[in-house]
């Protein structure tokens, strides 16, 4: 094949991961309804998570796992595992926002009935 | 007007990263001498843990991985007292459908095998692909799967704390311990096997079994709180 459709290909993955990201933001920015905000925000975390995986990736890489498979094959390349190990901590710190913050908006439908930014109205500004 | 805006604001975000990250290369080595450089040597050589990303985790990284689990209980701690409500007042869930009994019957036989699953991951975090943090999750859905099938299924909340207490403790215990036998906070004071064996690695397995296991309470309090949260009708 082509070698620079591979190169494509290959910043096709950056591509998507910024495109995941802009979509969540693009949600949080717009959406009306509380959850789909939030609902946006994890999207968005979702697409930095995969940008800095990404970032991590060495051409023929495996997994960074010294399994007896590695140890006696040929294949001696493993890619970074420093973002993975960053990444998995911003999965948790994001699950805990993603609670916070879905908890404050059951507060805070419980308050005023609806889930409609532009009805309640002590958030306008 | 504001959806110009914002689609203007996101375009530049979009072409910024764009350029910056189709700079830097994909797959490319980035750093001759890298920070993982060492990490895999010292992975393999002393640690004797399969797993990178565990070693980093929770040795290399260990002080961070405690303040992540931190940060977890405060959310968790957050969320209970934002949806704080009196006793009495907590009974029926929001969540309301009677399930048939395929279902109910189904999510009986899954739970064990969840658990397990949940169990395995955790354990083998030193040496396969998960740890602490992912068995804790399969373990809080197993318990998502029982809350959603039954009705009236209800998950203890002292248990819970007690749980999540005693694998806290044992967490930073096993730091204290290192900081006592070693010199520093959460270094190794074990003996650390052979490679590729399940009892290696030193203190890694350990406090990556209190991880889950206090995940898998975090996890599933959190489950319980939102589950039984009333709405106004």
């Amino acid at each position: 094949m082509d070698s620079s459709l591979f190169q494509l290909l290959d910043y096709g993955v950056y591509g998507t991961a910024i495109l995941v990201m802009l979509i969540g933001l693009y949600g949080a920015l717009v959406k009306k309804s509380l959850l789909k905000v939030v609902i946006g925000l994890s999207v968005m975390e979702s697409g930095l998570n995969l940008l800095i995986v990404a970032l991590g990736y060495l051409k023929g890489g495996t997994a960074p796992i010294f399994s007896d498979g590695f140890l006696n094959g040929t294949n001696k390349v493993m890619v970074d595992p420093v973002p993975q190990a960053l990444v998995l901590t911003a999965i948790v710190i994001g699950f805990g926002v993603t609670a916070v913050a879905l908890s404050l908006v059951i507060r805070l439908y419980r308050h005023h009935g609806t889930l409609n930014i532009d009805e309640i109205k002590n958030l306008k500004w | 007007m504001k959806k110009v805006i914002v689609f203007l604001l996101l375009a530049t975000l979009g072409v910024y990263l764009a350029i910056t990250f189709f700079n830097i290369g994909f797959g490319d080595p980035h750093f001759v001498n890298g920070v993982k450089d060492f990490y895999l040597k010292e992975t393999v050589e002393n640690l004797h843990v399969s797993n990178t990303v565990t070693s980093i985790v929770v040795n290399f990284r260990g002080f961070d991985t405690l303040g992540e689990v931190t940060v977890l209980f405060l959310a968790v701690t957050a969320l209970g007292s934002i949806l704080y409500k009196k006793r009495h007042e907590v009974g029926a869930r929001s969540v309301l459908f009677s399930s048939s009994s395929v279902v109910t019957a189904g999510s009986k036989l899954l739970f064990p095998a969840v658990i397990l699953l949940g169990v395995y991951v955790f354990i083998h975090g030193h040496l396969s692909p998960g740890g602490g943090f992912q068995g804790g999750v399969i373990i809080a859905t197993g318990f998502l799967l029982m809350l959603l099938a039954y009705e009236n299924y209800s998950v203890s909340h002292t248990w819970l704390s007690i749980v999540e207490s005693l694998a806290g403790i044992t967490f930073a215990g096993v730091g204290l311990l290192g900081f006592m036998n070693g010199g520093t906070f959460l270094q190794n004071f074990l003996p650390t096997g052979v490679l590729n064996n399940l009892f290696s690695g030193g203190v890694i397995p350990i406090i990556y079994i209190a991880v889950g296991f206090k995940v898998a309470a975090e996890l599933t309090g959190v489950i319980y709180t939102v589950l039984h949260e009333k709405g106004v009708k």
